[in-house]
């Protein structure tokens, strides 16, 4: 074609990223890469390799070790070795060593880019402009926090070794993300890339070389799921970080269970992105284009379910549609490619199967009219319309270009579809009114909502989910946090396993006339209840002598129990200031009683621990109604013109397995943290004396506190747990107690993947005010949002 | 217009075979010129728009597209054909409008032309843009060329003169043989919300200009925020405007890649509304090469390859031409070019 021609047809003709450099590092390799263990390469122990290709033509590009259960071992002991060292070295060492690696990925940042684009069939301009920039942020910022450890983290330490699994649509960022906090905080690190996307990490792992970072510090397993498997497993790593599907996390909440392995989880979403009638519309579509053609939509966070206010439903979707039409679908390496290829058949094949039956179900399928190339996993840009909450495809999450539209009808119902789903990663709100957009950003479960924008990210900013989306937070102070615990925690020894109490004959003896019987109820939604089962529990001293009886809680009084707190869910938007004044309340109403209840406990625990329980208690919930409206969020600095902050939410409802060593301290300090800060909560007490839940009840009756908000349970606490752990509607379980129940907690709560806080079978000393209260369980008790609000007129 | 249009080859020829009235098409839709409409007053109070979704749009939209090798000759080639070659300044003389006007008709050295086998293009600028006081001479010295001859009017740059003056100036110059002409509006009207005002002045403006195409300068500068940029144009397409146009090239900030978007949304939306195809012209602060692709590739993307055309699309610049020269000589040389080896404008 002449230049004339091309003048006439204004085409814009190919634009190719050269991919020389790339190759010839893999050439530099034989195309045949080791681990990277000990900052060496490790030949994998079972000789297995397994091929990596490139999803866009389907050539191989390179032979990848699988590593097996040894070669995991290997780097476990790698990692385990380095770690006294790299943790004794001043923070500012480590902080060199991250800004060395920042300044690395830097100078190499095209050959990454490109790396990344062959391996994964991402468009070089995101790989270019977006992933690999990330990347180096990330580090930079961590190199700050490293540098400010102590004094920003004062009285914590690091994990230990850390394993890490990352999946393959981000390879290179989500080893970033990562990598750079954990090293930062002071941990060493095991990560096991994506099978499908190894290379990146393994060019990573050079830098980390280059950088003159400590062998061991920094190791790298290639494989598939049974080398993820291997390494979750391992006795010898502390603390695991996972990204990828919820099915895959839910597997390893469970395999982690009976271990004291700290967890953090970053799993699916179904985003949605609500469109709002005074939107502009056309940034709008602007912001699907980020949210759910980004990355081929093969993107945890991505805006896949679009919510649009009916009176603009059209009009949108017009452009919506006009928009698809021009977004260019081609070779990766080509500058000017909007969308890349899929990863891998297995993906292309879920996304044709989804897809097809969303439209068996009703959905009306659109696609442009754009020829896909012949060779190569490709899948056009797709809106599906006439979705219905009901259909597959606004419920499972797809993982590529495939968006699903509904409408709404005011921002209530906009607000109710949105949270109509079992995840809770991201959401992206598009209004012109600041007061529409931030009153439905608040009322999102979710972890990130991006006002008037979508899919932005900085290492400066908290990212990850609510509800089955997962937990723990990555990028910004709160990411730091997953790779820290406090020094005491570490220190505590191991809680004796939990005895049943020795029955002795007799009653307590009182003298003159008897006693008028105490009734115990359990106390659900404000009012005391009688159990479902009709029977009682006896309750002893601690000679074995018959103290009274306590209601039998089972399943279906937890079952009432969690209704209740699910009720009083409007705790949670109450003022902050009115939780402080109610909570002082209790105090005060407490400290009436003091004595009586002080006199009563001492059967149980003597004389000298129920009073210290009862002024400690007294003092906690002070401090609780204190720290009610001080716990606050942040405004963060992500590096462009936007405020982006960091709230500090409720979780919702909550399970609390109280201590049995300390039946009213133990209480006062797990589940005054947790309403403090909004939630309502479902408490099983001490089984060693439940009878205090009277003294509670009376003590909530009269203090304001409304009804539900705090619900008592008296049982056996292994099986009021199991019910309340399986439970759907239970955001967060918090259980203190031995091993055995720690383990039981975590691995029922897999179902819905509900936030668990274990003591880990450690003896707490809850007299201890450092170990008994303050940000370490206000932290515990609630997740954060961030809102990115980007501004400018 | 036809004589421009059997030089280009290709499909916009065809395309107006199909439909003869239309003089562009969006989402397959033929579009007529526009003829304006009554001023809707809820349609401009809805517009809407986000600065920094804008302004994110903007800087990723000249991310995702690039053209290289012959396509970036090509492209480069087609922003001379939209170029209103400018001088709109003090000490501007007869002399030096005839020495533009000379440009206008050779933009490229005729070696170049050869080497890169475009002699059948007869490559021109689309018009040169001049004060009233040098329009003959310039339509004298253009004579036979097809390029077109545009004054800047109605009080430019402030447009603060008296209406009727204002409007007695657009009549003198089109009596001299302008075949375009460029206003300006009162920005006081688009501050003070005062919309009907605005529209009242425009379509004096258009009906003074007669047979002659209107491009309506919105002075976006003045105007700062881009819900402003949006309203005024807006109001100014309803009005008639044949062209909306960014700045007059004297406000603080000129042309702006988000102010490109603003504009170029705001035309697809009344096309798309009305049935009706408004031009667009940024002009001011274009120097580069490179600037005048990624303006062409938000044309492309926001408005489709019916707006690539100078019946559409113009740059209102005087620098870029320079730099395009020496871009193409490095394309048709493969060395580096130099700015004294192409002739003076």
């Amino acid at each position: 074609m002449s230049i004339v021609e091309k003048f006439a047809s204004m085409e814009y003709g190919p634009a190719p990223e050269d991919s020389k450099d790339a190759r010839a590092w893999l050439e530099q390799h034989g195309r045949r890469f080791g681990h990277f263990i000990a900052s060496k390469q490790h030949k994998p122990a079972a000789g297995e390799y397994f091929d990596t290709s490139d999803p866009a033509t389907g050539e191989k590009l390179a032979s990848v070790a699988q590593g097996s259960p040894a070669d995991v071992n290997a780097a476990v002991k790698a990692a385990s070795a380095a770690l006294p060292k790299w943790q004794k070295i001043v923070p500012h060492a480590r902080a060199r060593y991250l800004y060395a690696l920042a300044r690395l990925v830097q100078k190499h940042a095209r050959r990454l880019a490109v790396l990344e684009t062959l391996d994964n069939g991402k468009p070089i301009r995101e790989s270019r402009d977006i992933d690999i920039p990330l990347v180096a942020r990330h580090f930079y910022h961590h190199a700050g926090w490293a540098q400010l450890l102590d004094q920003e983290f004062p009285g914590f330490a690091p994990c230990g070794v850390v394993g890490q699994i990352i999946p393959w649509n981000f390879p290179l960022l989500m080893l970033a993300w990562k990598i750079a906090p954990a090293l930062a905080a002071g941990n060493t690190v095991v990560l096991k890339p994506a099978e499908f996307t190894p290379l990146t990490a393994l060019a990573f792992a050079e830098l980390c070389s280059e950088a003159g970072l400590p062998a061991g510090v920094v190791n790298i397993v290639t494989g598939d799921g049974s080398t993820g498997e291997a390494l979750v497993k391992h006795p010898g790593v502390h603390n695991i970080a996972f990204t990828g599907s919820t099915v895959v996390g839910r597997a390893i909440r469970k395999a982690t269970a009976e271990s004291r392995k700290k967890l953090s989880l970053e799993l699916g979403g179904k985003s949605p992105v609500i469109v709002f009638e005074d939107a502009d519309l056309d940034s709008a579509v602007e912001g699907l284009v980020d949210g759910i053609w980004f990355n081929q939509g093969q993107v945890c966070c991505a805006g896949s379910r679009l919510l649009m206010q009916e009176s603009i439903a059209e009009p949108l979707l017009a452009k919506v549609r006009a928009r698809m039409a021009t977004l260019r679908i081609g070779s990766p390496l080509d500058k000017a490619v909007d969308i890349g290829a899929i990863v891998a058949p297995v993906q292309l094949e879920r996304i044709q199967r989804l897809v097809a039956q969303g439209v068996a179900e009703g959905a009306t399928c659109w696609q442009p009219p754009t020829t896909l190339p012949a060779k190569g996993l490709f899948y056009p840009p797709t809106l599906l319309t006439g979705v219905h909450p009901t259909s597959i495809v606004a419920q499972q999450e797809i993982f590529g270009p495939v968006l699903a539209a509904m409408s709404f009808r005011t921002p209530a119902e906009a607000v109710e579809l949105a949270n109509n789903s079992v995840y809770g990663l991201a959401a992206s709100v598009w209004s012109e009114s600041v007061n529409v957009a931030l009153h439905v950003a608040a009322q999102l479960k979710a972890g990130v909502v991006w006002v008037n924008s979508t899919n932005l990210f900085d290492a400066a900013c908290g990212f990850g989910g609510y509800r089955e989306s997962g937990y723990g937070r990555e990028g910004g102070r709160e990411g730091m946090l997953e790779y820290l615990e406090p020094v005491w925690f570490q220190k505590a020894p191991a809680l004796p396993k939990t005895k049943a109490a020795k029955a002795a004959a007799g009653k307590v003896e009182k003298s003159g006339a008897p006693a008028i019987d105490r009734t115990v109820k359990l106390y659900i939604g404000g009012k005391q209840a009688r159990p479902d089962s009709g029977y009682s529990m006896e309750v002893r001293d601690a000679r074995g002598m018959l103290l009274g009886e306590a209601p039998l809680g089972n399943r279906k009084d937890v079952r009432n129990a969690v209704e209740a707190a699910r009720k009083a869910g409007s705790w949670g938007k109450a003022t902050a200031h009115n939780r402080s004044q109610v909570l002082f309340y209790i105090a005060e109403n407490f400290s009436a009683r003091a004595a009586e209840i002080a006199a009563r406990l001492a059967a149980v625990t003597g004389k000298k621990q129920a009073e210290a329980e009862v002024r400690l208690g007294i003092e906690r919930i002070f401090s609780y109604a204190a720290w009610a409206d001080k716990f606050d969020g942040a405004v963060h600095n992500p590096p462009f013109r936007n405020i982006s902050i960091a709230m500090n939410e409720p979780i919702g409802t909550m399970g609390i397995v109280c201590p049995v060593e300390a039946p009213l301290l133990g209480f006062l300090s797990l589940v005054m943290p947790a309403i403090a800060c909004g939630n309502t909560v479902v408490a099983v007490p001490s089984e060693a004396y439940p009878l205090i839940a009277g003294d509670l009840y009376q003590v909530f009756d009269t203090s304001d506190l409304p009804g539900g908000v705090v619900n008592i349970v008296t049982g056996h606490a292994g099986e009021l747990l199991k019910t309340l752990a399986e439970h759907a509607d239970v955001d967060a379980l918090w259980c203190f107690g031995d091993d055995a129940l720690c383990a039981t907690a975590k691995s029922l709560s897999a179902s819905n993947l509900k936030q668990v806080f274990t003591n880990q079978g450690r003896a707490i000393d809850l007299f201890h005010v450092e170990q008994g209260e303050g940000r370490w369980y206000l932290e515990h008790a609630t997740q954060v949002k961030n809102i990115w609000v980007p501004y400018g007129e | 217009m036809a004589t421009r249009e059997d030089r280009e080859t290709g499909t916009l020829a065809r395309r107006d075979d199909s439909a003869p009235e239309a003089i562009a098409t969006l989402e397959g839709q033929p579009l007529g010129p526009n003829r304006g409409m009554p001023l809707n007053l809820d349609w401009v109070r809805a517009v809407r728009v986000n600065t920094s979704a804008v302004e994110r749009r903007a800087q990723t939209l000249v991310t995702r597209r690039t053209v290289k090798k012959d396509w970036q000759a090509a492209w480069l080639l087609r922003a001379i054909s939209c170029m209103d070659l400018t001088t709109l300044s003090g000490d501007d003389t007869e002399e030096r409008v005839r020495r533009l006007c000379a440009k206008a008709r050779r933009p490229l050295r005729q070696d170049l032309v050869e080497r890169l086998g475009i002699a059948k293009l007869n490559l021109t600028v689309a018009a040169v843009c001049v004060y009233h006081t040098f329009v003959e001479a310039a339509v004298r010295a253009l004579e036979g060329s097809g390029i077109r001859v545009a004054a800047v009017s109605t009080g430019f740059p402030a447009g603060l003169s008296p209406l009727a003056e204002r409007v007695a100036e657009i009549r003198r110059s089109v009596e001299a043989g302008a075949h375009e002409i460029d206003i300006v509006i009162t920005r006081a009207h688009v501050f003070g919300g005062n919309w009907q005002a605005l529209y009242d002045e425009i379509a004096a403006f258009k009906q003074a200009c007669g047979a002659a195409h209107m491009k309506a300068i919105l002075g976006t500068g003045d105007l700062l925020t881009l819900r402003n940029v949006g309203r005024a144009s807006v109001v100014a397409m309803m009005a008639g405007a044949d062209f909306i146009k960014t700045s007059t090239g004297k406000e603080p900030t000129n042309a702006t890649l988000p102010v490109g978007l603003v504009m170029t949304r705001a035309i697809r939306n009344y096309a798309l509304e009305t049935g009706m195809a408004v031009g667009f012209k940024p002009a001011g602060g274009i120097r580069t090469a490179k600037q005048s692709l990624e303006w062409l590739a938000l044309i492309k993307e926001e408005l489709g390859p019916s707006w690539l055309r100078a019946e559409m699309f113009r740059f209102g610049a005087s620098g870029m031409l320079g730099d395009i020269e020496r871009q193409l000589e490095h394309h048709a040389t493969g060395r580096y070019s130099a700015d004294f080896r192409h002739p003076l404008a």
